[in-house]
Parts: C-alpha cells; structure tokens; sequence
C-alpha cells in the first residue's frame, strides 16, 4: 500500500510539469507571435494555372509601388525560373509578394526576411516583408519541382537611399 | 519456427533489404552536399540526386519502417497475449498483398518514372504502378490492423476481466491510430491520383491532395515512434535490470496518442497559401498539446531505467546512467536513440511553433530533425531490437556483441555530426531536397559547413555496413544456440491501478473521431466541395 502511494505521488509530480511545460511555451508562442504581428498565409483566392499569364494581376508580373515605401511585387513560378527574377527597392520599403505558380508545386524563401511559404498551382500566395539594409537577398525555390529544381532563383537588390 | 516466427522473419527480410537500399542512397546524398557528386558515375542505376532521393525516401520511412512495424507489433501482440494470431492464413494472405504492392511499386520508382519524392505531391505525376502500389501496401496494413483485432477478441472471450497485457494493449493502440490515420491518403490515392494516373480524370489540385496526404503524413511519425516505445516500455526496462515505472500511466500516454496524432497535420502546412490562420492555429495548439504523452513517455521511460540502474548499484541524482549495462548493444542502441531523441523532440516544438516555423520550414533543419527522429530514436531502437529478435528468429547468438556496440555508438558520433550540421545550414537558409553543390546560389557560409554533413553521412555509412554484416553473420556463421528473448517487465505501479476505462474503446475512438472532425471537417469539406480537379499533370524529372 505505501508503495503505491509514493509512486502516485512520483506520478502526479511529473504529470503536472507535464502539462505546465506545453501550456506555458504555448502562451509564450501566442505572445510572441502576435506581439510581433507574425502572420501565416491564409486564403486569397484561386487562380486557374493553365491561365496564369492571362490573369491579373500575373498577366503583367512585376513592381508596382502602392503607396510611400510600400511595393507590391507580383511573381510568377514556373519550373524552373521565377518572372521576374530580379527586384529592386529602396532601403526601409515593405515589399508585398503576390505570387503562384503555373506548373507543379515551388516554394518561396527569402534570406534575411522572414518570407517563407508554399507556391501551389492554383492558389495565390500573398506574403510581407520589410527590407531595410542595402545589399542582396537571394530568393529561392525550396520545394522539389522536378530535375533543374536548384537552379531556380531570383533576388531582391535593397538599394541605399541617396 | 512457430508460425509468428517465420512471419515476422518475412516482415523483417523486406525491411531491412529496404534499409540497405535507404543507407546507400543517403551516402550518396550526404556526399553530394559535400562537393563528391557521384551520380554521373551511378547514371545507369541511379539516374539523378532526385531519383536517389526518391528511392531514399521511399525505402527509409515507407518501407522499411512499414514492414518493420507490421512483423514486429505482430510477434509482440501474440507474445503478450499467449496464444497465436487468430488467422495466420490472414497474416500471410496479407505479407504477400503487401509485398506485391511493395514490387509493382518499386517498378516505376527503380525505372525513375516516380521520381516525385516519398509526398509524391501532384500535379507531379509517377506512373501509375507507384500509386497503386502504395496503395496495396496501405490496405495490407489495415488487414493487419484486423488480425490484431480478432486476436484480441478471441483473447478477450477467454479472459473476460484481465487487464489487456500492456504490449498488446500498445500494439492495437498504434495500429487502431494508424488505420485511421491512413484514410487520408486511401482517399488522396482513390479518388484523386489513381484514376487520374490511369487518365479517368483530367486533373488534380495541389492544395487538396496536401491536406489529405497531410492528414496522415504527422500520425504516420506516431506510427513509427510507437513501436520503439512498445519497446522502451514493455522490453527495455527489464533488459536494464529494473522494471516499468508506471503501467497506468503509460496506457494514458497511448489513449492520448491515439486522440491527438491526427488532428494535428496542418503544423506541415502552415505555409500554404489556401488555409485559413484559424484552422492553422488550433492544429498549433494540438500539436502542443501531444507533448503532453510525449513528456510523460520521457518520465516514465527514465525512471524505469533509474529503478534498473539503481538495482545494479548506481548512485546519484545523473550518475546512474553510467550503471546501465551499456555491454548489451540492445540496451545501447535504444538508450542512445533516446539520447538524441530529447533533441530531435525540443526541435519538433520549434517547428510546431507557427513564427518559428517561417524560419525553418523547407530548409535543411527539417531533414537535420527528422533523422534523429525517425532516423535515429525509430531507426536505431529498431536496431537494437534485432539485435535480439534476429538471433532469436534464427536460434543462433549475436555473431559479434562488440562489433554490434561499435556500431550502435558509430550510428550516434555520425548523427551528431551530420544532423548538427543540417540544423545550422537550415538556420543559413539552406534549403532541403536540392541538390546543392549544383544549385545556382551556392552560398560561402554554407560551404563552411557542408563537408560536416558528408562526415557525419559517411560514419552512419560505415555503422549501418556493420550492423548489416553482423546480421548476415549471424545468419549463416553464428554457431552458438541464441539466450532467450527478453522477458515483458514487471512493473512497481501495475495494471491493477489503472482505472478501468483505460481498457474501453469506444469513449476513446469516439473522442478521436470528434477531435478530428473538428479540426478537419470544414477545411476538407470545403475543398472537396469547391475545388476543382483541373490542374494538368506534369513529368519533370
Ligand atoms: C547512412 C545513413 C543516412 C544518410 C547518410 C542519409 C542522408 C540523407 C540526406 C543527405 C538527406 C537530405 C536530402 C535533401 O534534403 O536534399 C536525407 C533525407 C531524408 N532521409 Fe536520410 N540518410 C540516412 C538514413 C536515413 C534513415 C535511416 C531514414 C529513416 C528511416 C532516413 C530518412 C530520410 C528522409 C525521410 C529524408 C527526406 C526525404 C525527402 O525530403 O524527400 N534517412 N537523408
Ligand atoms: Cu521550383
Ligand atoms: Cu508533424
């Protein structure tokens, strides 16, 4: 009988962390990502792949600046080369990224931001990022799109202010 | 050889001639990122980096694992209960199913026509021998699934108020989870991917056929880790010298594992476009909340060795771990695959954490966790496991305790190396299933790094060499008769503390089913309602 109670006690002793440990890296989860204003891609709206080059805003893929320091940049994927693969914007520009992909599955990941997300035919991709340090931020397609997948790339050209 | 035996003899055979296949491919892989490109040698065979990969994939986590788990939840089932399997006509009816599936298959994807990775996402399209294949291979599980059932039935019949043997008790518990779990891809492969394959419809959609992979891509890794922990808790303790700690509250892990495995599969999503924020955060908190079984397996798994240690004179609050019999390479193996699991489980929260998640999803962090995951706490408990079951299956000892010691702690140098090495080149931005010493945008810092990746892959080479040798050595050149297979542990707190319900089904299946319909059911709903299957599909490979 004295046994079994110890060894209850041992249990409910590490029970109860358990449970304390997820709930709390939870809560700090929640805190951080919306203190930061962190968001995931949600729902667009579809796109029909096979008419991507006749649709807007990817019939005229490119820059355009919506407002002050604020661009859109629409892309369009396909194996294996982004349209356009170049950006340039000046330093401190927030740059929306509207992009998707006219083939097979891509993905799309900028070094140094925090742009990250998937680029399904079908589906339009709409991601934010800020660039405030000149230099290059080399974008890549990280989802296997078949055998010339790691030659497909682009970059971002943060140009200083004059 | 009772009849079990010589069926999981069978299971095992194809599992471990998958591994071979997996370990060789990874080699060529690992090398590859360190500036050695083998492949224009190995065209005739291996045709490209992504016909390799594919075949690693595929060979490491769908089959090897898969047959090792179906031969080794069945032998354990039996044990447990003291009687055979209810049907071994069915059990083998369902190994040959399996591995026609398993051949037809390997077809296309050995000719380098299903060259589109273990997720074989569409619209990239293998031949259709691959999907149909795969597909019998599922179906062979859920048979499995129903031997396990009417075995327990039938014990059940004849023990109306025992407690369900714990092994048993796990075993169903992984295949009932699985079974579920699988419906994802039985209806990804059904009703999309098949007749499309086989030209009875146009298209496919890519957003779709991710969720329903999805769904059973995350609980398909509880159906890997669950058999080593039916190890760790049913097996390992008693080869440590000690016994389980608590039987009742490693049932309540299992019930919860087989609530919450499932509902969870958007944290590999949480970057497509298409989801709604709300459904991806609720599959975050889930995913916390399966940390809950997880961390007490890690209780109750220590303190089992502790009470092992300790009975063979260990002393301390960190010190008896150096008690453990670290001579048996059984023991070894699963207690180091623990080791490294511990990091593999705080880089599993990191990738659950939906801001964290934007760092490292796609990069190489996420080959970097999962092989100290399913490539090392699976892969090497299920190496630790043979070390004992194969002698015991051929009635013949270990060739070599030694060789199979050096082997077990080659596996975790090397994996060290080369998952640290994949965690940082993540961290640069690297990105994952890319051939990267030919990739345009090689990076300076990466390269700093890459040639960790290439030692590390070679010293798990050279450790999986040995551990196959000792296999076959044992096979054909082991001459003394093999010591008894370890015995099930006791346990300090038993199977009579365990409130009753832990033995009912229903409450529990009910809950999962719930669970599941609400994190699923209006997103799957919604796309299977709205989306049209019109997306073309493309060879590009
Ligand atoms: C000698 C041992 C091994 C080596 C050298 C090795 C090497 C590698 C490398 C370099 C990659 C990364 C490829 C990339 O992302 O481009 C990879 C991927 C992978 N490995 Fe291994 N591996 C080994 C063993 C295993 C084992 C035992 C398993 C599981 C049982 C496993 C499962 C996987 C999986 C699931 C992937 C991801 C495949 C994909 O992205 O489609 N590996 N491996
Ligand atoms: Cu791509
Ligand atoms: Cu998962």
């Amino acid at each position: 009988m004295r046994r079994g109670t110890t060894i209850y006690l041992y249990e409910l002793a590490w029970i109860l962390p358990s449970i304390a440990i997820p709930v709390g890296m939870l809560v700090a989860l929640v805190v951080t990502a919306f203190g930061a204003g962190v968001h995931l891609p949600g729902r667009e709206g579809r796109v029909d792949p096979t008419k991507v080059s006749l649709t807007p805003p990817f019939d005229r893929p490119g820059m355009v600046e919506v407002a002050p320091g604020r661009y859109e940049a629409r892309i369009v994927a396909e194996t294996w080369s982004f349209t356009p693969n170049e950006i340039r914007v000046p330093a401190g520009s927030t740059v929306t990224f509207v992009v998707t992909s006219k083939d097979v599955v891509h993905g799309f990941l900028i070094h140094g931001a925090t742009v990250n997300v998937m680029l399904l035919p079908g589906q339009v991709a709409r991601v934010t990022g800020r660039f405030d340090r000149p230099g290059e931020y080399p974008f890549l397609c990280h989802e296997y799109c078949g055998i010339a997948h790691h030659i497909m790339w682009g970059r971002v050209i943060v140009e200083a202010r004059r | 050889m009772s009849a079990e035996n010589r069926l999981t003899a069978a299971y095992l055979t194809v599992a471990l001639v998958a591994l071979f296949g997996g370990v060789v491919t990874g080699l060529f892989q690992a090398l590859e990122h360190a500036g050695v490109n083998l492949y224009p040698r190995l065209a005739p065979v291996v045709q490209s980096y992504y016909h390799s990969l594919s075949l690693h994939g595929v060979l490491n986590v769908l089959v090897f694992t898969t047959f090792f788990i179906c031969g080794f939840l069945q032998f354990m089932t039996a044990r447990a209960l003291g009687m055979p399997l209810a049907s071994p006509g069915l059990g083998w009816a369902t190994f040959w199913l399996m591995t026609a599936g398993l051949l037809l298959a390997a077809i296309p994807l050995v000719g380098n026509a299903a060259t589109v990775l273990f997720t074989f996402y569409p619209p990239m399209k293998a031949h259709w021998a691959f999907y149909i294949g795969l597909t019998l291979v599922v179906a062979g599980t859920w048979l499995v699934t129903l031997n396990l059932a009417l075995t327990y039935r039938a014990w059940r019949a004849r023990n109306p108020e025992a407690r369900t043997p714990l092994a048993a008790f796990m075993s169903l518990v992984t295949f009932v989870m699985w079974t579920i779990a699988s419906l994802g891809i039985a209806a990804e492969m059904l009703f999309m991917l098949i007749p499309w394959s086989l030209g009875l419809i146009g298209g496919t959609d890519a957003l779709l056929a991710r969720a329903l992979f999805w769904f059973t891509g995350h609980p398909i890794v509880y159906f890997w880790l669950l058999p080593a922990y039916v190890s760790w808790y049913t097996l390992l303790p008693r080869q440590a010298g000690g016994r389980l700690f608590s039987d009742p509250l490693a049932r309540v892990s299992f019930i919860l594992f087989l609530i919450l495995s499932i509902p969870i599969g958007f944290h590999h999503q949480f970057t497509d476009p298409g989801i709604e924020e709300g459904w991806k955060l609720l599959h975050a908190f889930l995913t916390f909340a399966v940390f809950f079984p997880s961390l007490l397996t890690f209780f109750n798994v220590v303190a089992s060795l502790e009470t092992g240690a300790r009975a063979r004179g260990g002393r301390g609050w960190v010190a008896w771990f150096g008690k453990l019999p670290w001579g048996d390479p059984s023991v070894a193996a699963q207690v180091l695959a623990m080791l490294l699991f511990a990091f593999g489980g705080i880089g599993g929260l990191i990738n659950a954490s939906f801001n964290l998640n934007l760092v490292v999803h796609n990069t190489a962090w996420i080959p970097g966790h999962l092989h100290l995951t399913v490539g090392t706490a699976v892969t090497l408990s299920f190496m630790g496991i043979t070390y004992w079951l194969v002698p015991f299956l051929r009635g013949r000892s270990l060739w070599s305790r030694r060789l199979a010691l050096a082997q077990v702690w080659l596996w975790f140098v090397g994996m060290a190396i080369f998952s640290h090495a994949l965690h940082r080149l993540g961290l640069m931005g690297m990105p994952r299933r890319t051939m990267i010493g030919a990739s345009a945008y090689l990076q300076p810092s990466w390269e700093k790094v890459l040639p960790l990746v290439g030692i590390g892959g070679t010293i798990l080479s050279v450790s999986a060499l040995l551990y196959f040798l000792n296999l076959v050595l044992t096979l054909v050149a082991s001459r003394q008769p093999a010591p008894a297979a370890p015995e099930f542990a006791q346990a300090l707190s038993g199977p009579e503390h365990a409130p009753a319900i832990l033995d009912r089904w229903r409450p529990w299946l009910a809950l999962a089913v719930v669970l599941i319909l609400i994190a699923y059911g209006p997103t799957l709903v919604r796309l299977a309602v709205t989306t049209p299957l019109s997306t073309p599909g493309l060879r590009v490979w």
